[in-house]
């Protein structure tokens, strides 16, 4: 039987059920009462209640992100759904998959200013890929199913369906899913054969080139990484991944140059600005990337395969823009390439090998440690040797600051999916509840979340989440006891005026956690970092492990905003010099 | 601070074209479904990403009214241009959008009401002026005109400055609508 009389309330947990999904990310309130009297009624769904609907659209992001499953979220209305806000903005960002169910209020309420009503679809429309408010109850299962085609089809975001109250209590008709075309929404995923083509005469005639990938290999899936890895290797060219590309490529292999642009490595921002021939695959130009937009590459020959039109072609002109899913166009290089029986001149790309080593040897990566003082990077580097030597499945989510980047610059990542931080939006607080997220995706994953003093009292209550539903995460938080990147910044562009961005009045991290009901660990000088490491890895349960670090470490290379790629800051800025001109310091 | 010279760069493969950038006036046919909130996306795109709108109509276009045709007056660089399509071909509920001015030969129509407040003299030549234009007379009082003009935005352009120049006025115009020349039919 196709069709089915059903509650609004319970069409959308059979809907969610028939869509395969196992868990939602939920918080109560009046406006879905309906939806949580269903769900209490069944056991297909569980229903993860975290302590903040913004925490509940990160931690939705983590499980998404973590195992290529669409996440989804339940909210009441009003504060709910404003709540929710900077998640769907963030997933929009980094086009994450997500399905946000939020009540409203009943529809002969609509526009009356009524209890807990706002307007959700007028607020969501522009951080969304697309919103819906339901009317009608017979709409409301083909609305979740089109809902997850397009969250999870060509480039993936966050949909919003805003359910008022009355259409969860009335009954009607319920639909279960099919595979039909989408009357108007038709991504392109198949790239057209002869751009291929000409792209792979291009990196074949190539003496200086560079892969440039990005998210969108993760977002296309495992399998796009897979090729990704066969065609790089294939070529002998150098990769170079984005921040949300970290993973796609395993960045123990040699022919990788580490994370390009404004905290990128010395060598892979040098072959981006030196290249002759650029395969960008899954990244978009973002300006992190490009710093100077008229300096950026200023050589090269640009192929662009995206699966999203208009992120083409935007910031910096391409010569051959290819329009489509990055597995699928991978899996035509690599065929492509193949078939033409020719390599790349081979004494060019030695010179440019040469080159690129030399770039290396500056060990742009490279910091000092001290006796006394923990450094945040060595912290980084100790954690990612112990759950390397612990052989367990590790994924890494993170804050935002500079403990974000020292992340990205000094934990490697082999697999794709096993990195989740807040790239495109920044968003302080993203971390821990994508912690909670990936963990419930991962039971048997070693799911850590590397945090910053500040950033992690932005949603801290979702350290409850961990402890009521017995996730082992662990918030390994480098304190240095400033918003560090804010700082930063302040001396790079401000005189050193540390304009609020000192971390006054902070809680004891260790009470904190047992406040919360977990384990609270603290390392104060480098001698006790590796054991409190280990401690932190060998309990089975939540962690919250505060790792006092150089408060006044900078985090380099810095390509300063305004700046090009190849005037890059590799260390602290000389006395009396200009890090960043009066253009660059309008720039964010 | 490291900074290091640049190694020797033979060029780009295609000749690498600097973007033009000058900023010229496009006009778009955006067909879209027929519902709630789809006029807000547009509107809400073109000011989220600070492009600008210079005229802007809709109206369902189909026989069952599920279906509408917005046209809209916009101004840009070349880059900016190919972005305004490529975002609204982005939005869920759009058929498909034209940029007519890169499709070639179209014609573009404007309604406008123009009421002047005009005495003696004035009088006289505001009705002589309006024949000269073709425009109707909508309306009459003993010291008023409501004209009624059509025609491309130059010339009800021109024909409000003349009005300006004889009275009070209170203008009411359609913006631009605008369809491709020749037998093709745009598919919905
Ligand atoms: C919600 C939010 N508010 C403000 C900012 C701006 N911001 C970026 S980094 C940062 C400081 C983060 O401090 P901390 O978490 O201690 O990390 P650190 O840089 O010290 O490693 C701030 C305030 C942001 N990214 N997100
Ligand atoms: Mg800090």
């Amino acid at each position: 039987m196709s069709t089915q009389q059903l509650t609004g309330a319970e069409m959308v947990i059979k809907a969610l059920a028939d869509q395969g999904v196992e868990v939602v990310f939920g918080y109560p309130g009046g406006a879905v009462l309906p939806i949580y009297d269903a769900l209490f009624k069944q056991n297909r769904i569980r229903h993860i209640l975290v302590r903040h609907e913004q925490g509940a659209v990160h931690a939705a992001e983590g499980y998404a992100r973590s195992t290529g499953k669409p996440g989804v979220v339940l909210v009441t209305s009003g504060p709910g759904a404003t709540n929710a806000v900077t998640g769907l903005t963030d997933a929009l960002l980094d086009s994450i998959p997500i399905i946000c169910l939020t009540g409203q209020v009943p529809t002969h309420l609509i526009g009356n200013d009524a209890f807990q009503e706002c307007d959700t679809t007028g607020i969501t429309r522009p951080c969304t890929k697309h919103n819906y408010l339901v009317k009608d109850v017979n709409k409301v299962s083909k609305t979740i199913h089109e809902a997850f085609y397009i969250a999870t089809s060509g480039r993936p975001g966050p949909v919003v369906i805003d359910l008022p109250k009355d259409v969860q209590f009335a009954s009607g008709t319920y639909e279960m899913p099919k595979q039909v075309a989408h009357k108007t929404y038709k991504p392109v995923v198949k790239p057209d054969r002869a751009r291929i083509e000409a792209a792979v005469d291009l990196l074949l005639s190539a003496k200086r080139p560079i892969i440039y990938a990005g998210g969108g290999i993760i977002n296309s899936g495992p399998n796009a990484a897979k090729l990704l890895g066969e065609f790089t290797r294939m070529t002998n060219f150098p990769i170079t991944l984005t921040l949300m590309g970290l993973g796609a490529f395993p960045a123990n292999e040699p022919q990788y140059l580490g994370m390009l642009g404004m905290h990128g490595t010395y060598e892979a921002n040098w072959a981006m600005h030196d290249c002759d021939v650029m395969l960008a695959i899954g990244s978009r130009f973002d300006d992190r990337i490009t710093g100077r937009v008229d300096a950026f590459s200023p050589n090269s020959t640009k192929i662009h395969i995206d699966i999203d039109a208009s992120s083409i072609n935007k910031n910096i002109r391409v010569d051959l823009p290819i329009v489509g899913d990055a597995g699928f166009a991978l899996e035509d290089l690599i065929k492509v390439y193949k078939a033409r029986q020719k390599k790349p001149d081979a004494a060019a790309l030695d010179r440019w090998w040469k080159q690129i080593d030399e770039w290396r040897a500056v060990k742009c990566l490279d910091f000092k440690t001290d006796g006394k003082i923990i450094k945040p990077q060595q912290a980084i580097r100790r954690l990612y040797e112990k759950t390397v030597a612990s052989g367990r499945e590790t994924f890494i989510t993170t804050e935002v600051g500079q403990h974000q980047m020292w992340a990205a610059q000094h934990f490697d990542f082999q697999k794709p999916n096993r990195w989740m931080t807040s790239g495109g939006l920044g968003t302080m607080g993203y971390g821990l509840p994508a912690a909670v997220g990936t963990q419930l995706g991962n039971p048997d994953g070693l799911v850590i979340d590397i945090a910053g003093e500040a950033s992690i009292l932005m949603n801290i209550q979702e350290l409850s989440t961990a402890v009521q539903y017995r996730l082992p995460v662990k918030v390994f938080i480098l304190n240095n006891e400033y918003m560090g990147m804010v700082r930063q910044w302040q001396e790079l562009l401000h005189g050193g005026r540390y304009s609020e961005s000192y971390s006054e009045a902070l809680p004891d991290f260790v009470k904190l956690a047992d406040a919360y009901g977990l384990k609270g660990l603290r390392a104060e000088n480098p001698g006790q970092l590796d054991d409190v490491i280990d401690e932190m890895l060998a309990h089975d349960g939540p962690v919250l492990a505060d790792i006092l670090v150089d408060k006044k470490e900078n985090c380099f290379p810095m390509i300063p905003s305004g700046a090009a790629h190849n005037d890059m800051l590799l260390g602290p800025v000389e006395e009396g010099e200009e890090a960043i001109g009066a253009a660059g310091k309008v720039l964010v | 601070m490291a900074k290091t010279g640049t190694v020797g760069q033979p060029g780009a493969a295609y000749t690498f074209v600097k973007g033009d950038e000058t900023v010229r006036r496009h006009t778009f046919a955006v067909i879209v479904d027929n519902e709630p909130g789809v006029l807000a996306r547009v509107i809400g795109l073109f000011s989220g990403r600070g492009y600008n709108i210079e005229s802007l109509t809709v109206s369902t276009v189909t026989e069952d009214e599920s279906v509408s045709r917005i046209n809209i007056v916009t101004t840009g660089t070349e880059m900016i241009i190919e972005q305004i399509k490529a975002q609204l071909e982005r939005l869920i509920p759009i058929h498909n959008v034209h940029d007519l001015t890169l499709d070639g030969a179209h014609v573009e129509v404007e309604l406008a009401l123009v009421k002047v407040r005009a005495k003696e003299h004035n009088r006289r030549e505001s009705l002589r002026i309006a024949d000269i234009f073709g425009a109707k007379v909508a309306d009459t009082t003993l010291e008023s005109f409501v004209f009624q003009i059509e025609g491309t935005t130059d010339k009800v352009d021109s024909f409000i400055e003349l009005m300006r120049a004889l009275g009070d006025t209170e203008i009411a115009r359609s913006g631009v609508i605008a369809i491709a020349r020749g037998s093709n039919i745009v598919s919905v």
